[in-house]
């Protein structure tokens, strides 16, 4: 196992590794995205409370949770990063706060677009908003930590604590609308109850999520790539494969 | 169709939140990969540069 | 200790110490935090008297009364133990109706009434088509018509 983990460490094995992953996960992210728009607009039932404004769900919801999926993986590479000074990790941390920053933004958006028709107002203050802006502000302070430092090992360092003192941030996110009284209702999908959705509202909400999952990884892959090149740029596995390369990257 | 784009009313907020959508993850899809592009591009000048120099005319 | 053990050890022990502070902070603004107050907890005093605060609580079904020509209207909110009952001078939220979760922003004045500057409709977590929704209605309360 860890024998495995040690070559997908080095950054060589992991460029080549992240090559093969993109060329069938940056598809089937397309098919899953396409599939879960189309259920959502038009296969899925109008809500009897909500009427068809309910649909932004298919957006916000996946948005949400990429928000926080993205900021735990972040997590997970800031305490290789602390402890065992994993290069690949330092990559990780650094391409997916963009990632996390857009999801953040997209669920907020969504989230207050859809507020004004059915709350009656585009923001409150209560404790799930704004522990989810303030989760946007995380993401932008680890990316501006990052870009203030020259040396890029340093830099990871410093945005690895910056990940771990905020994610404090996620449970309170997570559990926000139980602990307090807020405008923003509670979890609709969660991991021990029955989901109080419609089953035929509830796949394309499935569908989206793990469209949006494969997205990330995909776009994550692509940005990896770029850096990888970069802090590898003097080896000659670097020369072989710039040098060998002709018109378009491979794939996505 | 035209009800399909009404969306019972609520048009303006659903459309809206998918352009959105589209817009953000479309940027997150393409300018990667540019920017991939680019940095090889790069990568190509520099080591043809460094061969030129090392190579006698 | 391994020096990677070390830093490992150092980096949980941060990480559960700024939880604690979280958790101290977070405890020490709870009444902050309460996005707002319940009618049981304006009974028992707990809410601010000079100054606007957030009522929320559920439409009494037969509680809306409006004002003929105006956009007045008046309603009670319950939390299933007190009751409050409200004025409102203004548009109302789409999803407003008996039964409804509401989150009213306003003051009592001094006869008992809340009069509010904002009224927010809250929804529950539940999604459903309306012929599931109407035979959920039914099944609970078998002679009675849904009112819209």
């Amino acid at each position: 196992m860890f024998d495995f983990l040690n070559k997908y460490a080095s950054l060589m094995h992991f460029y080549r590794l992240s090559r093969r992953l993109s060329q069938w996960l940056a598809p089937l992210t397309a098919v899953l995205m396409c599939a879960g728009v189309v259920g959502g607009l038009w296969f899925a039932p109008t809500d009897y409370q909500q009427g068809d404004s309910f649909r932004i769900i298919y957006i916000h919801v996946p948005s949400a949770w990429m928000s926080l999926f993205v900021y735990m993986s972040m997590a997970g590479a800031a305490v290789s990063i602390l402890v065992w000074r994993v290069k690949v990790a330092e990559i990780a941390l650094r391409c997916s706060a963009p990632l996390g920053a857009s999801f953040t933004f997209l669920a907020l958006v969504t989230g207050s677009i859809w507020g004004k028709p059915m709350w009656g107002t585009w923001w409150v203050w209560d404790a799930r908003l704004t522990s989810e802006l303030i989760l946007l502000f995380l993401y932008l302070g680890i990316m501006a930590l990052q870009n203030a430092i020259e040396d890029r090992r340093v830099a990871a360092r410093a945005a690895a604590v910056l990940t771990l003192i905020g994610v404090v941030n996620i449970p309170i996110i997570h559990y926000s609308v139980e602990w307090w009284s807020t405008l923003h209702q509670g979890p609709t999908v969660s991991k021990f109850d029955r989901p109080s959705i419609h089953l035929h509202m509830l796949i394309p909400l499935l569908l989206m999520s793990v469209g949006f999952t494969t997205f990330y990884i995909s776009a994550l892959m692509v940005r990896m790539r770029t850096e990888i090149l970069r802090y590898d740029r003097k080896t000659n596995w670097v020369r072989e494969i710039v040098t060998t390369h002709h018109g378009s990257p491979s794939s996505v | 169709m035209s009800e399909f784009l009404a969306m019972g009313g609520y048009a303006i907020y659903v459309w809206s939140s998918y352009a959105i959508a589209v817009v953000v993850l479309g940027l997150n899809a393409i300018l990667p990969v540019r920017t991939e592009r680019r940095e090889i591009a790069e990568l190509q000048r520099a080591i043809n540069a460094r061969t030129k120099h090392d190579t006698p005319s | 200790m391994t020096p990677r053990r070390k830093r490992l050890l150092i980096i949980a022990l941060t990480v559960a110490g700024i939880a604690v502070a979280a958790g101290l902070i977070l405890a020490a603004f709870e009444k902050n935090l309460m996005y707002f107050y319940s009618p049981s907890e304006v009974a028992r005093g707990e809410a601010p008297d000079n100054r606007p605060f957030r009522l929320g609580g559920m439409v009494v079904e037969g509680s809306v009364l409006r004002q003929p020509q105006s956009l007045g209207v008046w309603f009670t909110l319950t939390d299933m133990a007190e009751e409050s009952m409200v004025y409102y001078d203004g548009i109302l939220p789409d999803l407003f109706r008996e039964g409804q979760g509401i989150v009213a922003k306003g003051q009592f004045n001094d006869t008992g009434l809340f009069v509010a500057s904002e009224v927010l409709a809250k929804h529950d977590e539940n999604y459903m088509p309306p012929e599931v929704a109407d035979a959920l209605e039914k099944a609970a309360n078998p002679q009675s018509n849904r009112t819209p």
